[in-house]
This record gives structure tokens, sequence and C-alpha cells, in this order.
């Protein structure tokens, strides 16, 4: 960290996916963050941002559960002045339903978008805030494998994040990297979509699999839970030993005496 | 549209089984993607392109009204003749009618989509009129009676060995096994007809308001043919194929050849202005435009999805995207496929007889990326997701309606209290056992979530999940 005036604080935006199946994601990425000297807190009052409803065409549900999101963290960014506050979300795609559809979400109602515009200059992926915020890419992580990596939609596309992992995880120690074919190609996940045409997602996730399979890596990290979770569930039924793992797992990881 | 109510799961599920059109649907989209994302870069303001025609056609379409009475002046001046249709029955009716009236016997029609949309061969064969396709993938697909696959490569669910078939069966030729020697019985059947025909039926890939041009890009030379060798010409165009100015047109047709094929030209682009003047050597003797509606201007009027008649045909968000890949242009029921088709088929048709089509994506955007006028795919799709969604309100029209309704209800109530939150948290914990196997993960769950665990593991719900553990982890870091 160079030059700032005030002390960075981050607090952390923990998906309902990572708070009840992968904690340990959650863990992972506080680890990172407080290694870096960066102060974490948690608001244990979030539950979810509202994109599962959204994205099904719910969008009166999902604006409830939006609006509780909002004032949570809004009220979070202004409790120290002093500090340079940020909300940090280990997921593309959570992240970019704050900072891309909320706006959609709530076009009409003015007073809001207020609030979405404030809580949304200060949210980050967590790769993104590494590299471009904290100027960090080496965080003095330590792992022995073949790493390739899934780029998730939502953080390509909508949020157009496509060097900051690659570059966290080629600085990772004992790393090899390598690219696999179709890398920027959905998995098949697309929330609801994976249960609405459970065959096309499956015929989708076969393909990425195999890109997988093929790229000779024997752990493939991503930056969403929801892609990660597409990914292992097909490897695991199919006995495949290829590890899974999130950008921020991978960069927690301190060599064979770390985790 | 006379096409049936989609059913898109039951439709996919078939694609996905057959093996032969899987392989087809790789090896064609990865060659047009391929092609397309080659042919982009070799225009080093390819961005600035593509802002330039979305910018274009966001006039135009706003401007409709305006540039179609102009075009249609135009027209008329040229000595045409203007048709407005209402509706797919009505366009039919009118080419229906022109042809009857003048003792047509024999129809050539070049590849247009819309004449797909209105299924227009239907009604001259119910009027026992004689249609032939002459573009060789549409040719194909009439002979086997079947709809195109892909807006521009209508036939690409097809096999050589498919066509070498269809064609022993239908024209009574040997099994030939090369393509050129295919592509011979169609060039040497369809030239007799071009010759015979009284009437030639295009479409148009463009239409320009202040000089009433047509624009039709092409590789295979039949649609000059269809519109230049019979005595009347027919033009079905869609509203929204205006733009205003003819300067426009070297910006659309670059970027057109470029998403499409990946081509820097098509081999043939035709100019079309009325009928043939008294100084022409050829061309045929009558010029009709019928300008389409079937549901556009419905389109139009909707602010959020207006951006849907933006589209120029190009089929590269089909190309680019992951779920066309699998399951191919039949999957989608209508005239159009792939995310044009998702989001224009609904909206065309209404959207009670699509509706399982908005959620045929993952919302990845690949076809955002590509799209050259930009048309903000996932955008249209969740506002159409929520239009499904609202004009189900008052009645839930099947069993999984239901089930969806009252899982995002439940949703709703657990994530808008913490407490409730934790306690469905810790329910789901000790709930999930039965389900539970040695590696940690969930197998065999009940509908709907066997819709994941049929060929997927599903993660458990952790013993302690990240809130409960964040106290231990202060208390650590201090």
């Amino acid at each position: 960290m160079t030059n700032r005036t005030r002390p960075i604080k981050v607090y952390i935006f923990i998906t309902c996916l990572v708070d009840t199946f992968f904690p340990e994601v959650g863990e992972s990425m506080v680890k990172v963050l407080n290694d870096l000297g960066v102060e974490v807190d948690f608001i244990e009052e979030q539950t979810c941002c509202g994109q599962p409803a959204f994205n099904s065409g719910y969008q009166n549900d999902a604006r409830v559960v939006a609006q509780r999101f909002l004032s949570i963290f809004e009220k979070a960014l202004n409790n120290d002045p002093n500090k340079e506050t940020y909300i940090i979300c280990p997921s593309g795609s959570c992240t970019s339903m704050v900072k891309v559809f909320y706006e959609e979400l709530f076009k009409n109602s003015p007073e809001t978008l207020k609030k979405v515009a404030r809580v949304k200059e200060s949210t980050y992926e967590f790769s993104e805030f590494l590299v471009k915020v904290l100027n960090r890419v080496d965080v003095g992580a330590e792992y022995n494998g073949v790493i390739t990596y899934h780029d998730s939609c939502h953080l390509l596309r909508e949020l157009r994040v496509k060097d900051s992992p690659r570059e966290l995880i080629k600085s990772v120690r004992g790393v090899e990297f390598r690219e696999m074919e179709m890398h920027d190609a959905c998995c098949g996940f697309g929330g609801t979509f994976s249960i609405k045409f459970p065959n096309v997602s499956v015929s989708m996730l076969d393909e990425k699999i195999e890109c997988i399979v093929n790229s000779g890596a024997d752990t493939v990290v991503s930056a969403d839970m929801g892609c990660s979770m597409n990914i292992e569930g097909a490897l695991s039924r199919r006995k495949i030993p290829i590890k899974v793992m999130h950008l921020a797992q991978l960069l927690a990881s301190r060599g064979k005496n770390g985790i | 549209m006379g096409f049936e109510e989609v059913r898109f799961e039951k439709n996919s599920d078939k694609a996905i089984q057959n093996k032969p059109l899987q392989k087809a649907l790789v090896n064609v989209t990865d060659r047009f993607r391929t092609a397309r994302n080659k042919a982009s870069k070799e225009v080093s303001d390819w961005e600035e392109l593509r802002s330039a025609a979305r910018e274009i056609k966001k006039n135009t379409i706003a401007n409709l009204d305006k540039y179609l009475i102009m075009l249609e002046e135009k027209v008329i001046k040229a000595g045409g003749i203007v048709h407005w249709a209402k509706d797919a029955h009505e366009a039919s009716q009118i080419i229906v009618k022109i042809a009857n009236d003048r003792g047509v016997k024999l129809v050539v029609k070049s590849k247009s989509m819309a004449t797909e949309e209105i299924e227009l061969n239907s009604s001259f064969e119910d009027a026992g009129i004689k249609v032939v396709e002459t573009d060789l993938g549409e040719y194909i697909i009439q002979l086997a009676g079947e709809h195109p696959s892909h807006i521009i490569a209508p036939a690409i669910h097809k096999t050589k060995d498919d066509i070498s078939a269809l064609f022993s069966e239908k024209l009574g030729v040997p099994h030939y096994e090369k393509p050129e020697e295919l592509t011979k019985v169609a060039r040497e059947r369809l030239r007799s007809e071009f010759l015979n025909a009284e009437m030639g039926v295009s479409g148009a890939n463009f239409a320009v308001a202040e000089t009433g041009t047509i624009v039709i890009v092409e590789n295979e030379g039949n649609a000059r043919l269809t519109t230049t060798v019979p005595k009347i010409h027919v033009a079905l165009v869609g509203i929204e194929k205006l733009i205003p100015k003819y300067e426009d047109l070297s910006l659309f047709l670059s970027i057109l050849a470029r998403s499409a094929t990946g081509q820097k030209s098509s081999t043939y682009v035709s100019f079309i202005t009325g009928p043939k003047s008294p100084t022409d050597v050829d061309g045929p003797e009558e010029f009709h435009l019928v300008l389409l509606d079937n549901g556009r201007s419905g389109i139009l009027a909707s602010e959020e999805t207006r951006e849907s008649l933006y589209c120029i045909r190009c089929g590269a968000c089909l190309n680019i995207c992951p779920v066309y890949r699998h399951v191919g242009g039949h999957s989608y029921g209508g005239a159009y496929s792939g995310p044009i088709g998702a989001i224009i088929t609904p909206q065309l048709m209404g959207i009670d007889k699509a509706s399982e089509l908005p959620f045929a994506s993952s919302l990845c955007g690949a076809c955002h990326d590509v799209c050259p006028v930009k048309i903000d795919f996932p955008k249209v799709l969740l506002e159409l997701r929520k239009n499904v969604i609202e004009s189900k309100k008052l009645g839930i029209n099947s069993g999984k309606d239901l089930i969806e309704k009252l899982g995002i209800r439940f949703w709703r109530f657990t994530v808008e209290y913490e407490s409730i939150y934790k306690i469905t948290n810790k329910l789901s914990y000790y709930l999930q056992i039965p389900w539970k196997r040695s590696n940690g993960k969930l197998n065999a769950l009940p509908y709907p979530f066997s819709r994941w665990t049929d060929k997927r593991d599903f993660p458990s719900v952790a013993k302690k999940t990240f809130r409960e553990r964040w106290k231990e982890i202060k208390a650590e870091t201090g």
C-alpha cells in the first residue's frame, strides 16, 4: 500500500453460497487481507444480495432483499470517515449484481439509486481489489501444483476482470499456470438455469470438464463458487482427481507447512 | 407466427441426445466464431464501428414512423408498389394474392428469415403454387420439410450423409459422396426453376429510407437471380430493417459480413431500387415491397426491450452462445434461434407461447460482447423473465411454477431476517444427513434438487457457517 493518507478498512460481503456451503473460502479471504495488513470486518446482519430472485424474474422479491443489503452496507461505509472503506466480495457474480444490476433493478427509484451509487463505487471483487486497489499481485502464497483458471462469466463480461486473477495465480510460488481451451466459456451453472434445464447445463459442463482435463492441470481455480460447485459437482461425481479451489484459498496457501 | 408453443426443455433434451447434431454444431459454430473473431480484429476501430452502428439503429428505431413513410415514398417514386402487413397472415395473403392475380404457378425464393417467420411456403402450397427455395441450405431443408436451424446457415444440423440420402430419396439421384457432386445436383435443378419462375420472393438485409433501396447480401448468387430473372419481384421486409441513409451502408455491410461469416464483404451485394427501368436490360417488370409488422410495433412500444429491433441477423450471437452450441436451432421453436431467438420469439409470438425462452440462457453475456449493434441480451432477457413471472401472477400455470414460486417466497423469508436465515442453515445441516455421502457431498436429492444431483454432486451445508466462524476468526486475529 503506497501513499495512502487514510488506512484501509474492508467490509467483507460474504455471499450466501460461501456462508452456507464454503465458509473456508471466506476464511481464506480474511487471511489474505489480514496478512496484507488490511483491517477486515464482517457485518452479521448481511444475508443475500437478491440475485437468485432477480435472475429468476422475481424482481419485486429481489428489490426487498437488495434494499436490505444496500441499507446495511451503506450504513457501514459511513461508520469510519477516517478510513478508506471498501466492500469486498469473493464472487464476480454477486459483485456484478451490486455494481451492474442494482441500477437496473432500481431504475425507477431515484432515492435508492443514490444509495446504489455510493455502495457501488466502494464495492470490489476480491482479485480486482488486490491488484487494482492494493496494487499487490504477490501476496506471499505458495502452492505446488499445475493450475488452470476458469473465467466466471459475470466477473469477465460484466465486470471486465480478466487479468487480475491470472496475475495473482502466476505470482504464487510453486505454481505452473496453464490456460485451458475455451477458458471464457460458461460452465453451464447460470444459477437457476442449472436446474431449469439440467441437461443443457450438464452438456455445457461436460465440455468445460473436458477442457479442464485436457489442460493437464491438477487444480482448477475460479473466483466464483457458483461455477466452482458446478465444476466440482461433476469432477467428484466422475471421480476425476482434479482439485477445485477458490482464488482466495490458493492465495491463502503457504506451501507445505501452511494450509 | 403460426408456430406452436415453444417447448425448449423438451426440444433441447432431444437435441442433446443427437450425437451427429452435436458434432455438427461444434464444427460450424467454431468455424464461424473463429472467422468472425479474426475479421473483427482486422479492423482497428471495430468497437467504434459497433457503437456507431448501434447509434444509427437506435435513432432509426426511435423515429421509425418517419423513416417508413420516407421509404414508402421513395419506393413508389421508383415505380415499386408498397404493401403494409400487420401480421403473418396478412403478409402471406398479400403475397399469395399478388401471385394469384398474375396467374403465377412457380415461385423461386432466396433466403429470408421473414418469410420463415410468416411460414410463407405453406401459404403458397395451400394456394396450389409451387415454391422453390434457391439458397442451397434452404433448398435442403425444404426438401426435408424442416425449418432452418441457424440464421445464416439454415441446414447446419444436416450432415453430408444426411443430404446425400435426402437428395437420393427426393430427387432420384445416386448417393453422391462429395459435396461438389451434391451442389452440382442442386445447381442443375435450380437453374431450370429460375428460368421458368414467374415470380421471385426475397427478403432484405437493409432497406434504405432516403433512396427506397433494398439491399441483399449473399454468397451464392441465387438472390440476384431470384430478384432479376422472374418478371415479378416481391421483397418481404421486417419494418426494423430500415436504415436512414445510403452512406450508412458501408458501415452496416462491413459489420454484417465480418460478424456473420468473417468475410470482409459478402460475395454478392444487390442494391434494388424499384423494378427495371426503361433503360435497364434485365430486371423484373414489377417490384413489390411488403413491410411486415407482425409484433414489431409491440416491441417498439416497450422501451426496455426495444433494442431487440436493432438486430441485423448476422448470427454471431448463435455462434458464440454456449447454449445454442449444445441445443441447436430447432430447440428454440420459432424461426429465430440462439440468443436473438430467445429475445424476439417471445416478443413476436406472445410471451405465453414461448415463456421458457427468456430462461434458456445462463446469462453468460458472450452474445452481448459479439453483437455488432451491441444488443444487451442479458438485460433484455432479465426484463422478459420479469414479464413472464408477472404474466403468471394471477394463476400459476403448472406444478413446476408453484414449486418455484414457493421456493422464491421461502428464500425471501429466510434472507429477510438474519435469525431465520441462521435457523434455516442449521436445520438444513441436519436435514441433509440422509443424502450426505462419505465424500461430504450430497447425492440423489429429491425434486427439484434432483435436477442437479442426477448428474452432479451437490455441496453439503457446512457444520459451521462463515458467520459462526467469524467470531472465532475475530478472537484469533484480535
